[in-house]
């Protein structure tokens, strides 16, 4: 088991009037190459969950083991953590701040003390892997590029650690329906290229369904659902309750069985939701 | 006078270092918005979208060109509070767009500002609150409430200036989905009241509500038209870095294999009546 998270706890300004409980008793496995998505609204404890993922945020109590090793004990280093468990911010472009794309992307593999020809290796790796020209555009100013693009080096930046888990915090807020698609397509290639473990935060229900094989379902600091795609929306009310939503496909099939039509049971997709429709519609 | 704003050969430049050439943001742009319609403008990230949006309440001023709200010019100064207060703005993030710490202050803030009688403001925060669902928080503090209930707020602000028109700059792409539906319900709403509406967005099931859908592409208007035509080509669609509605895309994938779908079907409420009425 490659993520061990055990009866987690959190509590933001203890002590303050302001106090809140954000993360209560969540525990959750995840094994090397998963792709999980969180899902929650917002103030679920989401993001807080994933900070504590990599060690930015240290638990009330519990435990949070990678590969059996307990990242909230003291003697842990924090250089190594984050060297194996990446953590893409939301709007991770407003975090560029070098004057070219390759000093950027090369300044994580140079802080962890690697060599030269390791980090222009590491580099070179990352920035293709996000489906850029690293020839065209390693000398220029990340400032240059477009928004879909800057998102693509800021990631490029957090690939080039090479963590075997990456993180990402709705990496497609704000994004155009292209860019939306092309991110998600970099980010599948990133978790087929290396085996990468890749645990993605977001609001939209049809990405998460098409992506993920597992989803965690915050709601008030705790888990209140985890398991497969097909699991977790078959809980249309339930969902509904927690402020999320259904994927169209299943939202539309969800619409249509209240007015008394017959359409199965775990369709999640366009495609299956096409054929469910045909089959309906052909007889008519 | 029915067009609210009237957008005639809109050039701007955003000016960069003197060594280099201003980039052209809006490039001949031409729309006339009829009073109390309900537009949606989408467009891939850099299209001019946003930059559009700020001409029409003089945040931005056109390099050529012009644009009129309710007949004032957005260049004549001496008419900018007429034109903010005919055309108010939300924008993506709440966080940046709330000032006070009290929700009530909030919404206050815009009419105290245009010297409005203080038993005034008093009526017109409260219906504004109310009518976005927010009147029982209305003593809260707003970094307390969710992103749909702040963006809602931040509506509340410009309902408070009795706008005759909206913009709404991407106003869900931070939310979850419970606070996407919320403020896709309220804006509605407003519409129905009779506010024009002009909704910038990058998700297409919104843009099925809208009356008229306007694609932007490169600094032009590419596209324009009711949504049910303006979908219907879906490769020039893609084309431009967008998609189509998922009814949209699949009523054509149905007619493909033969089945025919009325073309007018472009939202899940639709397709479900459609089908539902086949069945009785």
């Amino acid at each position: 088991m490659q993520i061990q998270v055990k009866n987690l706890n959190h509590i933001y300004s203890e002590g303050m009037p302001y106090e809140s409980v954000s993360l209560k008793d969540v525990s959750f496995e995840i094994e090397k190459g998963e792709f999980v998505g969180v899902i929650g609204h917002t103030g679920s404890g989401k993001s807080t969950l994933i900070q504590h993922l990599n060690g930015l945020l240290k638990p009330k109590s519990g435990s949070i083991l990678i590969d059996g090793i307990d990242i909230t004990s003291g003697e842990v280093k924090m250089s190594d953590i984050r060297r194996r468990i990446g953590l893409v911010f939301q709007y991770p472009e407003y975090q560029l701040f070098e004057e070219t794309i390759y000093k950027d992307v090369a300044f994580g593999p140079l802080n962890l003390g690697l060599t030269q020809e390791e980090t222009d290796r590491r580099v070179k790796t990352a920035i293709k892997l996000v489906g850029l020209d690293y020839e065209e555009i390693d000398r220029r100013s990340p400032f240059e590029l477009s928004g879909g693009q800057k998102r693509r080096v800021a990631i490029a930046g957090v690939i080039a650690m090479e963590p075997e888990i990456l993180i990402l915090d709705e990496p497609t807020a704000g994004l155009d329906p292209k860019s939306h698609a092309d991110i998600l397509q970099m980010i599948q290639i990133i978790h087929s290229a290396r085996n990468t473990t890749i645990i993605i935060v977001s609001h939209n229900m049809d990405d998460i369904a098409r992506l993920t094989n597992k989803i965690l379902v915050l709601d008030k600091g705790k888990l209140a659902m985890a398991g497969t795609p097909a699991e977790v929306f078959s809980q249309a009310d339930y969902l509904e309750s927690l402020g999320l939503g259904l994927p169209l496909s299943a939202y539309l099939m969800n619409e249509l069985r209240k007015r008394r039509i017959p359409v199965s049971e775990g369709i999640l997709n366009i495609d299956e939701a096409e054929e469910e429709l045909y089959s309906i519609l052909k007889t008519y | 006078m029915n067009h609210i704003i009237s957008i005639e050969d809109l050039v701007f430049e955003y000016e960069r270092e003197e060594k280099l050439e201003p980039i052209k943001a809006l490039d001949n742009v031409n729309i006339k918005i009829k009073k109390g319609s309900f537009i949606a403008i989408i467009g891939s990230n850099g299209s001019g979208k946003s930059t559009l949006a700020k001409n029409i309440n003089a945040l931005l001023l056109p390099s050529s060109g012009a644009v009129y709200v309710k007949g004032f010019n957005t260049t004549d100064e001496t008419k900018l509070w007429e034109i903010r207060q005919t055309a108010g703005m939300v924008f993506q993030n709440p966080d940046n767009q709330l000032v006070s710490s009290i929700v009530e202050d909030d919404v206050a803030f815009g009419p105290e500002n245009l010297g409005v009688e203080p038993a005034e403001i008093r009526k017109r925060v409260d219906n504004s609150l109310c009518a976005v669902n927010m009147y029982e928080e209305r003593k809260k503090a707003p970094h307390l409430l969710s992103g749909g209930q702040k963006q809602r707020i931040a509506i509340a602000g410009v309902i408070a200036m009795k706008p005759e028109c909206i913009i709404l700059d991407e106003p869900t792409a931070m939310l979850d989905p419970h606070g996407r539906y919320e403020v896709m319900e309220i804006i509605e709403r407003l519409h129905n009241e009779g506010i024009t509406v002009i909704l910038i967005t990058h998700f297409m099931e919104e843009t099925t509500r809208a009356e008229r859908v306007i694609i932007m592409d490169a600094g032009k208007v590419a596209i324009d038209g009711a949504p049910a035509a303006v979908f219907a080509n879906a490769k020039k669609i893609k084309e431009l870095g967008l998609d189509v509605p998922f009814i949209v895309e699949i009523a054509e994938r149905l007619r493909n294999r033969g089945i025919d779908i009325p073309k007018n079907i472009i939202s899940i409420e639709e397709m479900v009546d459609y089908i539902a009425c086949k069945f009785k």
